[in-house]
């Protein structure tokens, strides 16, 4: 597959020996990817070399067959939404929203698309509002319509959701899927929560200390994670090591085993252990148990599943055998 | 209740003392221009209109070329990265430490009809005279432009470190160029930050006294006028003067003001300053290298210029390019002979007492105005900023006349001739800079730290001392500090209001240019600003 968006071994070279890349990425047309990793991790970093702001220390960047590695942000066509909005406070929304448009067209014809944007993202009729007037979830959509005002190749969101709060951070999410949906802009955006990731992407690239993890859908992240960060860092996960992992069906030394506490369930024979505490969820609990190695590691049952003191024997539906990183390092 | 009663009577009483201070002597001087028949000779003598259009223009030019050099300036410093930028952006905002009157015999040293410049081009040139005469209003404009274009490349700078980089990005990823985001967002961002600066450009130019008394010649500007025709005795023409000079000034910082605009300008995000590029052309570097270095030398010639006088004794240097002689015998007869002594001690102490009394005064009305909100609140912090606006020759003339009378029953006394007059006319001129410093650190202060001293059983006092002093003490050193200098340096009000006895340093420095002692004036000015460095260093520091 030839992707929309081409990303071939892009890399960035900070000071202190710091490298970003090299990497590589196809992005299909009308596609979201989530750029996720922790703080670090050279997200920030990949989103400013798609923008322009930062210049690839080698590498491309093609969009539609027109290579623009070299183009400068304000010939690129791409259009972002920053972390914190980056609205100008000395103009209005209506003059936010056309300040991309400006110069191009005649004032009729951008008033006209500034209504139409605004339309879009659920402000109509909010030209004349002051930017610092409105609030955060508003600030961003004002941020969102500026953007697309200017109809990009390429939509870039920079945490898009951090500056909400948490109430709101989830009915935005769906509405941001469904407004990119529907304009069906290829987006990459940047987040470090991968409830974030699954929710708002198709697709999610997962970063770590600079290079590329790994590159999937939701699923294949969290069932076949190729590694033992990508295992770690999307979703629960308990590791084990020595015995115990023996005794859950691991075969190579080298390697460690990781099971989902969901994969997890008490039975009649398995790994032994106590209960040592329980935390209630509602439709089910999360149980910690210290192994009798003294590993600790958590098993999602049913609410009334097993009770705190007790002793359990534990045996995993599914596991994933990872060669061990901690050792590697 | 009764308490609320008491602070606010404090509020009165700070208020008629501000008034007092401030407002009085204006509208003594205002009221007997009014009554006075010397309207008919300021109409129809041409000599004050060109003196009032000169104050003008002259300002006005300042600001331009003040401008012309500071905002490029600021941009240089700020965004881009050039080998020796930190050592030179600090040399840069050097014409700060030099007192106007110091800053100008600097100039008549290095640039003056027997200067080093002058001299050496005239030596080069083979010539049979100095090459120019540093004299009139380009003489004026020049040291005007060297002293003040401080005012933009300091304010440009603090307005450039404040906008947000996000701001330029979204504008480039809008597809807007470098000159039009310049246009369309830096411009309006960095507007305040622009303004400030110019009206501070041109109050300062329309107070100035010290280079167009030294370099006017015949060339007058209402600050001049003013003082000659005090000087000449007819003080009914000086009353009027004065109040045109105000009335300019007022109208002036009204215009400008209208310029600064009513936008609220409120970052949403956190600002994060634009990263330096270093400048990668190597001729480009080696460019702005020069010019930096270049720059840093032309404006540390004056300070150096000062420090080599200041070594030669008298008569000892004729004709020759260098001085044959160097010593210390300027300094030794400074601080031995007990006439030159004098003026050094009364400046110290003059400077010292009215910045003393400017601080617990702004003190009192910091926490009046701010922490206790009494009702007469705005009035005492207009009254504190008023001398700011108006030139100090306006204050020294309504000084002089409202304090030369004895009629204690309308608060005058005769103050003009006694040891009283000139650190009250500083204290005039301190209030706005110790009262907005203040005023400032108090609404920055957050009243509960004053409240856990009082809950841990702290009184008053305690308070004051270990908990609000402590916490407002930047401010207060910054505000004392340039209080201080502006007295130490001060020509304006000295050379309307001394006595031989209180004479100060400026005064001193003039008197002895006039004898030719050229090496102990010089000497003079090195203590002033080797002072005023010492000082405004002390209060820079957090």
């Amino acid at each position: 597959m030839s992707g929309f968006l081409e990303i071939q071994a892009v890399m960035k070279r900070w000071g202190h020996g710091v490298t970003i890349g090299p990497i590589t990425l196809d992005i299909a047309r009308g596609e979201i990817l989530a750029l996720l990793g922790p703080s670090g991790s050279g997200k920030t970093t990949m989103l400013r070399l798609l923008a322009g702001f930062e210049a690839a220390d080698g590498g491309s960047i093609v969009v539609a067959n027109e290579e623009v590695t070299a183009v400068p942000p304000a010939r690129r066509r791409f259009g972002m939404v920053f972390q914190h909005y980056a609205l100008f406070p000395h103009l209005d929304v209506g003059q936010n929203v056309g300040f991309g448009l400006a110069g191009s067209t005649e004032q009729g014809a951008v008033d006209n698309k500034v209504a139409a944007v605004l339309a879009l993202v659920g402000l109509a009729g909010y030209e004349r509002r002051k930017v610092y007037e409105l609030s955060g979830g508003q600030q961003q959509r004002v941020a969102l319509a500026r953007a697309l005002a200017p109809e990009p190749r390429v939509l870039l969101l920079d945490e898009p959701l951090s500056n909400l709060d948490p109430t709101l951070r989830e009915r935005t999410r769906r509405e941001l899927r469904q407004l990119i949906k529907r304009v069906g802009i290829t987006t990459v955006f940047v987040t470090h929560e991968q409830e974030e990731a699954f929710d708002l992407g198709d697709r999610i690239a997962l970063l770590n200390a600079g290079h590329l993890e790994q590159t999937g859908s939701p699923e294949e992240l969290y069932e076949r994670p190729s590694s033992l960060f990508v295992a770690t860092f999307v979703g629960r996960a308990n590791v084990f090591r020595g015995a115990a992992a023996r005794t859950l069906g691991l075969t190579r030394a080298d390697h460690v085993l990781v099971v989902r506490p969901e994969r997890l369930r008490f039975g009649e024979a398995g790994l032994p252990g106590v209960v040592r505490e329980r935390r209630y969820t509602g439709s089910s609990a999360f149980f910690q148990i210290e192994g009798d190695d003294g590993q600790r590691f958590e098993v999602l049952a049913e609410p009334d599943g097993a009770q705190v003191g007790a002793r359990v024997y534990v045996e995993a539906t599914r596991v994933i055998a990872l060669p061990d990183g901690a050792a590697r390092r | 209740m009764n308490r609320d009663r008491n602070v606010n009577l404090a509020g009165v009483a700070m208020t008629v003392l501000l008034a007092w201070l401030v407002v009085y002597p204006i509208l003594i001087v205002g009221l007997d221009a009014a009554n006075g028949a010397a309207w008919g000779d300021f109409f129809t003598r041409p000599g004050e209109w060109a003196a009032l259009w000169a104050s003008v223009w002259i300002s006005l030019a300042s600001v331009a070329l003040a401008a012309a050099i500071g905002i490029p300036l600021a941009f240089l410093f700020e965004w881009f990265d050039f080998p020796g930028r930190r050592t030179l952006g600090a040399l840069i905002a050097l014409p700060v430490v030099l007192p106007p009157l110091v800053g100008v015999i600097a100039f008549l040293f290095l640039y003056g009809e027997s200067g080093f410049v002058t001299r050496a081009v005239q030596m080069l040139l083979g010539l049979e005279e100095a090459p120019w005469r540093l004299q009139g209003p380009l003489a004026i404009l020049l040291v005007h432009a060297y002293s003040m274009y401080v005012y933009f490349y300091l304010f440009t700078r603090a307005g450039l470190a404040k906008l947000d980089v996000s701001m330029l990005e979204a504008a480039q990823a809008l597809g807007v160029g470098r000159r039009a985001t310049l246009w369309r967002v830096i411009v309006p961002l960095v507007r305040p930050s622009l303004v400030g600066a110019a009206i501070l450009t041109f109050m300062t130019s329309l107070g100035s006294f010290s280079a167009p008394y030294i370099f006017g010649g015949g060339f007058r500007v209402m600050t001049t006028q003013i003082v000659a025709t005090k000087l000449n005795g007819d003080l009914p023409l000086a009353m009027v003067e004065t109040v045109a000079l105000a009335v300019v000034a007022v109208i002036g910082l009204v215009v400008l003001r209208r310029t600064e605009g009513d936008d609220v300008l409120v970052a949403l995000g956190k600002g994060i300053a634009p990263r330096r590029r270093p400048i990668r052309r190597r001729g480009a570097r080696l460019l702005a290298t020069g010019i930096g270095w270049g720059l840093a030398v032309l404006l540390l010639l004056p300070h150096l210029t000062l420090g080599l006088v200041s070594l030669v004794p008298y008569g000892a240097w004729t004709t020759q390019i260098l001085p044959p002689v160097i010593n210390l015998e300027n300094y030794r007869r400074l601080f031995s002979e007990a006439e030159r002594l004098r003026p050094l001690l009364n400046s110290l102490w003059m400077a010292a007492a009215s910045t003393a009394l400017a601080v617990v005064l702004a003190l009192a009305a910091g926490w009046l105005v701010v922490r206790r909100r009494v009702v007469l609140r705005r009035m005492i912090e207009g009254l504190l900023a008023l001398p700011w606006a108006l030139p100090g020759t306006v204050f020294a003339i309504a000084l002089a006349i409202t304090f030369s009378v004895h009629a204690p029953l309308e608060l005058r006394f005769v103050l003009v001739g006694t040891g009283v007059i000139l650190p009250l006319a500083y204290l005039v001129r301190a209030l706005p800079l110790t009262g907005r410093a203040l005023l400032a650190s108090y609404r920055q202060l957050d009243p509960s730290l004053e409240e856990a001293a009082a809950s841990l059983g702290a009184g008053r006092w305690r308070t004051l001392a270990r908990v609000t002093l402590p916490q407002l003490s930047p401010g207060l050193m910054a505000g004392a500090s340039l209080a201080f200098v502006a007295a130490l340096g001060d020509l304006v009000a000295s050379i309307v209001l001394y006595t031989y006895e209180t004479r100060p340093i400026s005064i001193e420095i003039l008197s002895s240019l006039r004898l030719d002692e050229v090496g102990v004036a010089a000497a003079f000015g090195v203590v002033v600003m080797v002072a005023s460095a010492l000082v405004l260093g002390i209060g820079a520091r957090r």
